[in-house]
């Protein structure tokens, strides 16, 4: 029996979901709707009477104060979207195979009513659109708004969609192989092409030599277990191959063979540094440093921009989910205590009709990555507590969404080793066709639109299974119940198991792994990246205690294999065989590619532009640019409260409503021990060189994490670079002088990168035209408070307050808000000038700690016309400023450059008259200069350097203009 | 030797306030288990044990179907009889923000509204917490105005602020009479209102709840749940703006209620 249930508002109650759908609607320029109603549909396929259908729907689905509910059996073409003149009918279902949590919930919700026996259950939404639509708009609406159909559709006969459940598709008892031994170059290179393997033809070639000396053909698993693990997600090729690089240098070609650049530049400067607090870098999932005696911290960023592009809210909610995991499987297990999330988008107010076919528009992509955070962090109950929101035209077909986690783990559990003969143990989810690279699992529709490369990028996460899995693994962790563990991300069990196996070998039966439903073949059960799943090598000792601490949560955990010795990968299915291969060829048998890399400076001129006599328009177009503007919005979708160490919220001030610079948490409760976490991104300035970009993002994250009071001796950064296409010389070159600068200024600010990550091949091609990103990096920053009372916020404290500038200001203006504002990029990028920039962070750390400042707040985007009216205006004081006063280094003083130019290592301080003196003794020789002081009445002035007032505007306006661009 | 005031917080899948909840009565000098529900279910535990039950927050199950409705049915389906007998021994119970939904799901919240009898599980819900007005969830500060009778809120001063995080908060009653009964019984705990105390409109009252209500207690003043979180105010430098206050460490705003409810137990349900 079928049985449909509706769960509707009763009369009177008005949904919320309703009204935002309307808004969505109304943003598509249709505005006949007066009223849209929501109503959730559970369609239930189980042996239940009628009076059980109305005890689960009155019990379980509806709630008595709120909701009506409708039950009745599934009936044959009832629902498809149907029209009147008055209200259109549409329900939208997942497709076959979507996760969808609620399900698992509803048939246990059944089961704890004593009605046992589900079969399955699927759910849906019922949309009543009042109002009259034309066909046209309600496809469109269909589209734009109710689904998205990689992973959704509009019901249009309910037996179709629901009535044969999970179609299962054959399963393969035989073993394939894939002819490889007597073909030309040409040919493999169609294999690849064909198995979506994307291996270049020195690879096939050394895969086809691998297979010639054992004499037969790869298997079709073999050849996908190597195409995942060669792959650049995996295996990081550009990054540690060969690169020829060609650059300028005094106006002269140089050419220079630059043999893996990550162990040349990022993981150069670790090594150079060599800080006696790291403790694990760039060898696990997140790179681990000391905290306190008992306890080491661990932090990780990944990104998620495929995935996010096609299906925003799945694609961002398993990349946070993903890098949780990544926490999870560092060492032995990781506790997560924060996530850090950073997107690019193009503008919200993007032209729709420019936007290039197949992309989504970005305030729909943006809507939907805001809440797979959302949905993922707060569900997991880690606290978002950091990040950022960019906005550039070059995002538009290829948003970024990184997504970063931190977690403590105790001493001495940072490392892991297997043994051998150790058990393999999957943990958490089942496995399912979600995620299998090149299959096409649910239908014709996703072959034939070509954005879907791999379903993987169709994947929706279920974030209380992975807060099942935390709380089970920390019990076993504890219980020392396991010698080894990781996570299963990116190439599924094949990469989890092929790297914790690498030197020992392992052994699979495939046909043990749980599965969502049959008729998986071996080869997708072994390269699914379903989510929430954990590998563990435990002891066979061991094996029975850990398999009971996850049952008793109900979390399945199941003996998979183990871990041999032989030194091979080998890999059963019902007792045949089905792969073979070497471990050392596996890893070690990828050919050396050198790629070709060119970096030539852009032929930029400086914008030549008149100085308005009064700046105060400027200040607040400055303001409302999307990069500077306040991110409220969303910020206060994340709860970046949970678990109670929340010391430096990402708001401050007087009406909690303040940027904060870093945000501060407090780990352990009872210590007063905390950690400041913090980022810098700046895309303008890497279109004009991505050097000086790189060492600008260090420059600013560390600054951050200063100007909360962090310790600028026991600061640890990640690199995070998303570029173009690395086979494209161009890309490359800016790519190898982006790590350049990275190595420069980690060296010189003594900040070892623990970790790292890049995505590559950021391109969106169109009619063959390709619209790379511009080359991004995210620096994240993570820096240990020895006490958290001392910690200071960016916000006016005091009408009297002195307001002194530290840091020198210099004519660079090229990349600034302030240019951008005008529409020019300009080409004098702030500098960062390495020894004078540490002695002001040594000195600013110190000078916090001693409680010498009332607040901090460092110069960033928009300059320090932007931090005066940001500390202002979060502290409800007004301030009188003279740029006279400034110390600028340039030949021309323009009260426009002054104010706004992004000169890099620069600080606003409050300092209270009574602690002047010993303030600027603090300070010592680094360059800072009273400008100005903080007011009582609300008016924010400031007078340019011919004593004129240039600004004068009241501190409400500033905030209004700073507030209004993303208050949706 | 004083015997413990014991105190449990209740887990399962999807709870993730139970940390810094265990915590706050730890440092009022409480012995704290956390307990996942299958060990009550089993047998394992023993909820008579227990002077406090404590439902922290989180997304119980994900707030799937509805927030707090999977685990409310398991207490009352699983554990009704034991804490029926909990709750008419005099013992007490905190439910904060999906505690509060899940107590308000199991009719524990308000509980009977007249009459003799204390909960049992034949009570029905009459009150229900539903999607914010705002439609989404939010993280914000919001000030509180005390009322009502509870042993939970004595000498917590007239007005406290607290932070709330939910996405279902809205608070319904069944009906006007209900909503006047709350209000003739003391049950009504914590209103949302403006700085000085008065009544307020969004973001102040951040889902439209009815009558602005926060937080309700069932007649006897035990039971008490709040959508708002007590545990993120309890000591100083979890204020959003603590850096502008004079003081700089120390309690919050929400460790009194935590300690009223040791204190109680100390003074009332342990004989020494």
């Amino acid at each position: 029996m079928i049985w449909r249930v509706e769960i509707k508002e009763k009369p009177g109650i008005e949904g919320p979901s309703g009204t935002g759908v309307l808004r969505d609607i109304v943003d598509l320029g249709i505005t006949s709707l007066t009223r849209v109603d929501v109503s959730q549909f559970y369609t239930i396929k189980a042996p239940l009477s009628a009076e059980q259908i109305v005890a689960v729907a009155s019990r379980l689905l509806a709630d008595p104060v709120t909701q009506d509910y409708f039950c009745s059996p599934l009936e044959p073409g009832a629902a498809g979207p149907s029209s009147s003149l008055t209200c259109t009918e549409i329900e939208v279902a997942h497709n076959p195979g979507v996760m969808d949590p609620v399900e698992a919930s509803t048939m246990k919700g059944i089961r704890d009513l004593g009605l046992g026996s589900v079969e399955w259950v699927r759910t849906a939404k019922k949309y009543y659109l009042h109002g009259t639509l034309t066909k046209h708009q309600v496809l469109l609406i269909i589209e734009k708004v109710l689904s998205n159909k990689l992973i959704q559709h509009a019901v249009q006969d309910p037996v179709v969609s629901y009535g044969a459940g999970t179609t299962a598709g054959a399963s393969k008892d035989t073993v394939f192989t894939v002819p490889v031994l007597g073909v030309s170059g040409k040919e493999l290179l169609k294999l690849s092409a064909e198995g979506q393997l994307f291996l270049n033809r020195q690879e096939m070639q050394s895969i086809q030599r691998y297979f010639q000396a054992i004499g037969r053909d790869p298997t079709d698993c073999e050849l996908e277990t190597i195409a995942q693990t060669w792959s650049e997600h995996c295996h990081h090729k550009t990054f540690r191959g060969k690169i020829r690089y060609e650059f300028e240098e005094r106006g002269r070609k140089k050419v220079r063979v630059i043999n893996n650049l990550l162990k040349s530049t990022i993981a150069k400067a670790t090594m150079d540094l060599a800080k006696p607090w790291c403790v694990s870098v760039f060898h696990d999932n997140a790179g681990v440093i000391r905290f306190d005696k008992e306890t080491n911290v661990c932090f990780k960023v990944e990104t998620h921009n495929h995935p996010s592009a096609l299906e925003p809210f799945g694609g961002a909610n398993t990349g946070i989910g993903g890098v949780i995991r990544d926490v999870l499987g560092t060492g032995l297990g990781a506790k997560p205590i924060c996530n850090t999330d950073v997107f690019c988008f193009a503008p919200p107010d993007f032209p729709p009709a420019e936007l290039p076919a197949g992309t989504l528009h970005p305030k729909r992509i943006m809507k939907g990555v805001v809440a797979g955070v959302r949905d993922y962090g707060n569900k997991m109950g880690i606290p978002t507590v950091n990040g950022a929101i960019l906005f550039d035209d070059g995002f538009v077909g290829n948003p970024l969404v990184y997504c970063g986690n931190v977690g403590i783990i105790p001493r001495g559990k940072e490392f892991k080793k297997v043994l051998k003969g150790d058990v393999i143990v999957v943990a958490g989810g089942r496995t399912g066709r979600d995620g299998i690279h090149g299959a096409t699992f649910s239908s014709a529709e996703l072959t034939d639109s070509s954005e879907v490369v791999s379903s993987g990028a169709v994947q929706i996460g279920d974030p209380i299974q992975e807060k099942k899995v935390l709380d089970c693994l920390l019990l076993a962790r504890d219980r020392n119940l396991y010698h080894a563990i990781t996570d299963c991300g990116a190439g599924g069990l094949s990469s989890a198991v092929g790297e914790m196996g690498e030197t020992l070998g392992a052994r699979v039966d495939l046909e043990k792994v749980p599965l969502k439903y049959q008729g998986l073949s071996y080869m997708e059960i072994w390269i699914s990246e379903s989510q929430e799943r954990m590998v563990l090598a435990v002891g066979p000792g061991e094996v029975e205690a850990l398999l009971d601490v996850f049952r008793s949560e109900n979390v399945e955990a199941t003996v998979i294999g183990f871990f041999t010795g032989t030194g091979k990968l080998e890999l059963f299915f019902h007792g045949q065989q089905v792969c073979d291969l070497g471990m050392s060829f596996l890893h070690d048998g990828i050919p050396d590619i050198t790629k070709k890399a060119v970096w030539k400076t852009p032929r930029l001129k400086t914008p030549r532009i008149q100085c308005p006599a009064d700046l105060t328009l400027s200040l607040l177009d400055v303001l409302s640019h999307y990069n500077v503007c306040s991110k409220e919005w969303v910020i206060r979708q994340y709860d970046h409260e949970v678990q109670g160490g929340s010391v430096i919220k990402p708001l401050c001030g007087a009406g909690f409503d303040g940027p904060s610079d870093a945000s501060v948490i407090r780990p352990r409760l009872h210590s007063d021990r905390g950690l400041a976490v913090a980022n810098g991104i700046n895309v303008l300035y890497g279109k004009i060189d991505p050097y000086w970009m790189a060492a600008a993002c260090i420059d600013e994250a560390v600054r951050q994490v200063v100007a909360v009071g962090g310790a600028s001796d026991r600061i640890a950064i990640l690199d995070n670079f998303c570029w173009g296409n690395p086979d494209k010389p161009d890309r490359l070159g800016g790519l190898v002088r982006a790590a350049q600068g990275c190595y420069k200024a980690a060296v010189e600010y003594g900040v070892p990168f623990i970790s790292g990550k890049d995505s590559l091949y950021n391109e969106y091609t169109l009619d063959k035209r390709s619209i790379a990103i511009p080359g991004t990096l995210l620096i994240s920053a993570i820096g240990l408070i020895d006490d958290v009372n001392r910690c200071v916020t960016m916000d006016f404290k005091n009408a009297g307050s002195l307001i002194y500038l530290i840091g020198e200001t210099h004519d660079e203006m090229g990349g600034s808000v302030y240019y951008d504002t005008l529409g020019r990029l300009g080409a004098d990028v702030p500098c960062v000038r390495f020894r004078k920039g540490k002695a002001i962070f040594d000195r600013v750390s110190q000078t916090v700690r001693r409680g010498l400042v009332r607040s901090l707040h460092d110069c960033s985007e928009g300059g320090l016309g932007v931090a005066l009216a940001e500390m202002a205006f979060s502290g409800g004081f007004g301030a009188t400023v003279t740029l006279k006063d400034v110390c600028f280094k340039g030949p021309v003083a323009r009260n426009d450059t002054v104010l706004f130019s992004e000169s890099t290592s620069r600080f606003v301080a409050e300092v209270s008259p009574r602690q002047e003196k010993a303030f600027k003794k603090a300070m010592g020789p680094v360059s800072c200069r009273c400008i100005g002081r903080v007011e009582e009445s609300p008016e924010f002035v400031v007078y340019g350097r011919d004593d004129k007032i240039c600004v004068n505007v009241v501190i409400g306006d500033l905030k209004e203009a700073w507030q209004k661009p993303l208050r949706w | 030797m004083a015997q413990d005031v014991r105190v449990i917080v209740l887990r399962t899948a999807g709870t993730n306030c139970d940390g810094e909840t265990a915590y706050a009565f730890e440092r009022c000098g409480a012995a704290v288990d956390l307990v996942h529900i299958n060990r009550l279910s089993s047998g394992e535990v023993s909820l008579g044990d227990y002077h406090i039950l404590a439902v922290p927050g989180g997304f119980t199950y994900g707030d799937d179907i509805m927030s707090g409705r999977i685990l409310a049915n398991e207490l009352r389906l699983n554990l009704g009889k034991d804490l029926e007998a909990f709750i008419a021994s005099g013992k007490l119970v905190l439910g904060i923000c999906n505690g509060f939904q899940v107590l308000v799901r199991a009719g524990i919240l308000p509980g009977p509204l007249s009459g003799q009898s204390l909960w049992h599980p034949g009570v029905p819900q009459t009150v229900s917490l539903t999607h914010n007005d705002s439609g989404k969830f939010e993280d914000r500060w919001v000030r509180l105005k005390v009322s009502g009778v509870s042993v939970w809120t004595e000498g917590l001063g007239d007005t406290v602020l607290f932070p709330v995080a939910h996405a279902e908060g809205k608070f319904m009653t069944r009906d006007d009479a209900v909503l006047r009964s709350l209000r003739e019984n003391g049950q009504v705990i914590f209103r949302y209102c403006s700085e000085d105390g008065q009544s307020v409109a969004y973001p102040g009252n951040p889902n439209g709840s009815m009558d602005h209500i926060a937080g309700i207690a069932d007649r006897t003043g035990r039971v008490l749940g709040l959508m708002p979180h007590p545990e993120r105010h309890f000591v100083v430098t979890q204020h959003p703006a603590w850096t502008r206050l004079g003081k700089k460490s120390g309690y919050g705003e929400g460790a009194r209620i935590f300690q009223n409810g040791v204190t109680y137990v100390k003074d009332n349900l342990i004989k020494n």
